[in-house]
């Protein structure tokens, strides 16, 4: 599937979620695929997104960058979903995304040696943010201005 | 960040990402060209099939780059965020922005965005704490949270002036291994007692809040902004050191005779008052003096005496290179911590004097101690071996470029500031095999 190609192979991807008063906000982050949902890990010192999908979970990832996603041949996808932060363990939790984001940078495992760690101790205590897919826009040549390919995911539970 | 500053640095990206609301309540979010026209963003009209984009005062452009960096991840990253109204008009899709935000880490870097952010991940843990109806704290194991908030490494600069005053006394054939190993014990008391309460004090004046350049060498240890530990915990632990280094001050008082006292206490008081009110002696720019004396004369003569049972030239000699090289630590760490001082109100040396000016200081003082020793092997008060610790100057050379170098970065500055504390410490240790080897040699 041409769009699970890109969530793989993205070094960024824009996510825009809905905050507290309701205007639209967007950050990059590395965005992992397991299968089922796209994965993010975020630091508690940029959490304001989390307190934001805690609030309102519907948010948009964008795969836009022809460098950041280098994928070939390039194309573009819109994903809209339904996120959900698992925050229950900062600490430990997170370590399950560590071989998918080792894999697209490779530094990160450096930063998580002990001394390394302690410059930077809040840094390493991290929510995941689950987002399932609810549309899929794709534009097969990257190009926005045609229209893309939809597909309609399940409907979020009542 | 402004609207137009931001304007000017959008020719850095290569595309833009529109971000609108759809008619479900989602965001919607879809790459697009743009080219700046005016005050304005024209963008290319994009296509999201049924979903029809709108005219909104709500609309987002946003703009992020990254520099993939094979085997290691990616670099260079920066984005901004545009926030104004989209118009879809036919002839030109425009956006007029309101509001800008953004990155970029050439220009802020990735560790000072982290320090600022800290505020916000205390919000979210405070959050947490509700959410969950107990407290959700960072974790780190009790004895990384001890190495943190103690600055064990530090401890260097005690370990020299101790070894110094017992090679001294070695010299003038006086050692007694216990007495050693209890003198040590007390000086890293107070040592760790000191680095603990002034965590404490340049917290409770807010000094550490608002410096978002911490280093390994400078800024504190930063276990109460992250939140590892508590002030209680911090007091407590500050008072056990210092309660534990009076009590081996006062045995040692005890047996080396009531001339070590006033030594002593001198050395707790500057230690305590350091950053505590009411002398707070480092915001009145006596930092360097304390810490010279403390880490200098106080600790070698000290040392001297409790094997001795008096004091001498020759430790008081031996103990200016190092307190002039243990100032330097200091004086050098202030650099980057220059801002947050000034902005606490603590008046440092280097907040100060002009860059300038601290540097010729730091070249000034480094050729003072190194002429000390020269002096005192001329005029026969130390022995001549202890010129090998002059081996160090290239290592003072090397700290003295890169503080001329990186004066205004603080993270390229950390390495120079690393090659400053082995300054002191390489200095000390080869005036310690100076003195020893002065014993070999004289018989």
């Amino acid at each position: 599937m041409p769009v699970v190609e890109l969530l793989n192979k993205a070094l960024v991807a824009e996510l825009t979620v809905v905050d507290v008063n309701g205007q639209l906000r967007t950050d990059p982050l590395i965005p992992f695929w397991d299968g089922r949902s796209i994965l993010m890990t975020s630091s508690m010192l940029f959490s304001r997104k989390l307190q934001d999908i805690k609030r309102n979970p519907r948010v948009s990832v964008s795969l836009s960058d022809p460098v950041g996603v280098p994928a070939q041949p390039f194309s573009r996808a819109t994903i809209q979903g339904d996120a959900r932060v698992i925050d229950d363990d900062l600490h430990q939790g997170w370590y399950r995304l560590l071989p998918l984001w080792e894999a697209k940078e490779p530094i990160i495992k450096t930063f998580l040696k002990p001394m390394q760690k302690l410059g930077l101790p809040l840094f390493w205590e991290r929510a995941i943010i689950e987002i399932t897919p609810r549309r899929v826009f794709w534009w097969s040549d990257g190009d926005t201005s045609r229209d893309p390919q939809i597909t309609e995911l399940q409907e979020p539970e009542a | 960040m402004k609207v137009s500053d931001a304007l000017g640095r959008l020719e850095n990206y290569s595309h833009a990402v529109l971000v609108v609301p759809d008619e479900r309540g989602y965001p919607l979010s879809v790459a697009t060209s743009f080219k700046i026209v005016d005050a304005t963003v024209e963008i290319g009209p994009v296509s999201t099939g049924a979903t029809v984009i709108r005219d909104t005062t709500s609309a987002r452009l946003v703009f992020s780059h990254i520099r993939p960096y094979p085997g290691v991840g990616y670099d260079q990253r920066r984005y901004i965020e545009l926030s104004g109204a989209l118009s879809t008009n036919p002839a030109a899709w425009t956006f007029s922005p309101s509001a800008a935000r953004g990155w970029d880490e050439q220009e802020l870097s990735f560790p000072e965005l982290c320090q600022r952010a800290i505020p916000q991940g205390r919000r979210y843990l405070a959050a947490l704490s509700a959410e969950r109806g107990h407290e959700v704290k960072p974790q780190m194991g009790l004895g990384w949270r001890l190495f943190l908030a103690t600055r064990l490494p530090f401890l260097s600069a005690t370990i020299v002036p101790v070894f110094l005053g017992l090679a001294a006394a070695g010299y003038d054939r006086r050692f007694s291994l216990g007495l050693a190993a209890l003198t040590l014990l007390g000086a890293m008391a107070v040592h760790l007692g000191l680095n603990v309460a002034n965590d404490i004090f340049d917290t409770l004046s807010g000094v550490d809040d608002v410096n978002f350049t911490p280093t390994k060498f400078s800024g504190g240890s930063r276990v109460l902004q992250y939140g590892l530990v508590s002030l209680r915990q911090m007091v407590t632990l500050a008072a056990v050191f210092y309660a534990i280094a009076i009590i081996i001050g006062l045995v040692l008082v005890a047996i080396a005779g009531p001339g070590l006292l006033w030594l002593g206490v001198a050395g707790v008081l500057i230690s305590y008052f350091y950053t505590a009110p009411p002398l707070r002696l480092v915001h009145r720019g006596l930092g360097e003096l304390c810490v010279a004396l403390g880490f200098g004369p106080i600790m070698v003569l000290g040392t001297y005496f409790v094997q001795t049972g008096h004091y001498a030239l020759r430790p008081l000699i031996l103990s200016i290179p190092v307190a002039i090289l243990v100032m330097l630590i200091l004086y050098a760490n202030e650099v980057p911590d220059r801002f947050a001082d000034a902005k606490a109100g603590k008046r440092t040396l280097v907040v100060r004097m002009q860059p300038a000016t601290v540097i010729r200081g730091y070249v000034a003082s480094v050729a003072v101690a190194y002429l000390i020793v020269i002096a005192g092997v001329v005029f026969g008060v130390l022995p001549w071996p202890t010129l090998i610790s002059l081996l160090t100057i290239p290592l003072a050379y090397q700290t003295w470029k890169g503080l001329k170098a990186h004066y205004d970065s603080p993270y390229q500055l950390m390495s120079y500031l690393g090659k400053n504390v082995n300054l002191h410490l390489y200095t000390g240790l080869l005036l310690v095999v100076g003195v020893l080897l002065g014993i070999l040699v004289r018989r």
